[in-house]
Formats: structure tokens, sequence, C-alpha cells
């Protein structure tokens, strides 16, 4: 019986199957503890099924390398996703259009925030200037993020990790702040959002008004493009 | 759902030809996501089977995030050398973010 386990074992973690099944799995428990939850942010479907994998691979000794195997056809999607992400956007772009000029502001005013903050507080704490380099372009979506950390001498592995831990705390900590600062503009909202925390952001908008959803999507394309320019510029003035 | 699909592909595939020939630095699929826009803009609608795939696909946006994710086990022992300074800086950034870029607009894109 031991032996036909074992077998069973080296059959599953020999195909992608196992992989893609266990980022299912774990998915749904997310989302299903976020409805328990009544959709609270801190509930983030995304972080609950991270924290179940990671301790799956930990405790079966599986190497990432061997997941990923599996879970690339889930992450494969990301690509088409983004493209999708062009229908709302079209289906809203008579708000978008009225307020182009407010937007464009709203959205630079914010990439600069998001650089000058990570580093500099990172500076004020000591940080090295490796980890430094690697925080500046941590609000935009990994592809970009790890481009510009690799173009300014930053390490583009640890902003990938970085990209992600801003995504989900952009997504934990959005509707809190925003209420806490009164502000109720759908418009607004996402657009704090998807500059803020890319992707994993724009998810969490779209979970909660598709408006904002939309405003998010686009904050998170032009942002790119602004934080891939910003960033080598505001980096050469500060060293 | 099919035809749809293809729809999304190509323009990703089109994004990603043009971002490498043209040395461009944005992702393929943010230019292929502006090819799609353009292709709404000259059709004037979105085709109902597109509407249904788009939908669906961005109804578990979450999901595709998961396997990178979890990658982030890979970096964490580079992230505990300085996590005081890292996780300050993330938080305090990623609040800031959302504040000023949502302050502004609701300051000057009020109608």
């Amino acid at each position: 019986m031991k032996d036909e386990l074992f077998q069973l074992w080296v059959y599953l973690s020999a195909t992608p199957l196992a992989g893609l099944t266990a980022t299912l799995v774990a998915y749904q428990i997310g989302t299903a503890i976020y409805r328990r939850s009544g959709g609270s942010p801190v509930a983030n479907p995304v972080l609950i099924a991270v924290v179940l994998l990671s301790l799956l691979l930990w405790s079966t000794g599986t190497p990432y390398r061997v997941y990923f195997e599996g879970a690339q056809f889930v992450h494969f999607l990301l690509g088409p996703a983004t493209v999708a992400l062009a229908v709302p956007l079209y289906r809203h772009f008579a708000t978008i259009r009225k307020s182009a000029f407010a937007i464009a502001v709203s959205i630079l005013a914010g990439s600069v925030t998001a650089i000058v903050t990570a580093v500099g507080t990172a500076w004020l704490l000591g940080a090295s200037e490796r980890t430094m380099l690697s925080l500046a372009p941590k609000s935009v979506t990994t592809p970009v993020a790890m481009g510009i950390a690799e173009l300014i001498g930053g390490l583009p592995s640890l902003t990938a990790a970085l990209v992600i831990l801003t995504g989900i705390l952009g997504a934990i900590l959005a509707t809190w702040t925003l209420d806490a600062a009164g502000i109720r503009d759908w418009r607004a909202r996402g657009l704090g959002v998807g500059t803020a925390a890319h992707g994993i952001g724009t998810a969490r908008a779209f979970q909660v008004n598709e408006l904002a959803g939309a405003f998010s999507s686009l904050a998170m394309g032009l942002n790119a493009l602004a934080t891939a320019i910003l960033v080598p510029l505001l980096i050469r003035l500060l060293w | 759902m099919l035809p749809a699909f293809t729809i999304l592909l190509v323009c990703q595939a089109l994004g990603e030809a043009i971002v490498r020939l043209a040395g461009l630095p944005v992702p393929g699929p943010v230019l292929g996501m502006l090819l799609l826009f353009a292709w709404l803009a000259r059709k004037g609608e979105v085709p109902e089977p597109l509407a249904r795939t788009s939908a669906g696909l961005l109804e578990h946006l979450s999901l595709l995030f998961v396997p990178a994710g979890t990658g982030v086990v890979l970096y964490l022992d580079l992230i505990a050398s300085e996590w005081t300074a890292i996780v300050a800086a993330l938080v305090v950034s990623t609040l800031a973010t959302i504040l000023v870029t949502a302050f502004v607009m609701s300051r000057l894109g009020s109608r």
C-alpha cells in the first residue's frame, strides 16, 4: 500500500496536473474565505492562496520550479487577461475622455509619490543601495518593474517579489484608506489603487465596482509608462 | 468563446512583436490592450462573445497572480535580511500613492 502511494506520488509530481490542481484548489479556498468574511479586503484570495501553496511546497519539499510547470498554464492567462482589460476601458471611455487631464495629472502625481516615498523610507531606515533601487519601480506590473530594476542596477528577482507584495498590500489597504480619507468617487478610488498596486489592486477594484476596475486598469497601464520614464530620471537626480 | 480568445491572443502576439521590434519600454500585453482598444473603437461596439470571454477572464483576475505570488517564497531570504526597511517602505509608499492619486483626482476631476 505504502509502495503504491509512493508510485502515485511519483506520477503526480512528474505531471503538470498537481501544480495546476493545487493552484485552483488553493484559490477556491481563498475565495470561499473571502466570501465568508463578507468581502473583507484582509481576506485577500491571492494572499490566502499564496500562503497555502507556500506551506504545501515547503511541507512536501517541492521546488518552486516543479510547481510552476503546472501553474504556468494559469500564469499564461495573465497576458490575454491584460489584453481583455481593453473591454471595460472601451465601455467607460466617454467617462475617461471627459476627465483626461485630471487623470493624467493624478497618475503622474501618484507615480512620483510611489517612487520617492518607497526609496525615501528605505533610505531613512538604512537600507542597502541594491534594496532601494529594487524598490523604486515596485508599483508597476512585474515585467516592466523587472526591466526598470535591471536598467538602474537593482535586483530584478527581488523587484518581482516586491511587486507582488505591493499588489497584495494595496488590495488589502485601499478600501480602508480611501474610506478613512472620505474619497467616494469610484473613478478616483480606481486610479489610486491601480497606480499603487497594478494588476492585483485592479483585480480587487473589479471585485468592488466595475467603474473603479476600469479606472484602475487605465492607471495600471499609464503608470507602467510613467514609471519606466520617471525612475531612471529620478534616480539620476538622487544619486 | 474560441473566436474571442483568438482575438485576445492575436492582439497579445502583435503587441509582443511590436514591442520587441521597436524596443518599447512597455510589456507586449499592455500594447495588445491598446490594439484591442483601437479595434473596438473602430468597430464602435463590443461583440457579445468577446464581452463574455473578457468578463470571464477578469472575474478571476486574482487567480492569475497566484503562481507568480507563490514565487515570492524563493526570495524570502533576500527580503528577510532587510525586512524592516522593506516592509516600512512598502506600507508607507502604498498608502501615500493610493491617497495622493485619489485625492488629486477627486479635486481635479469633479464635474
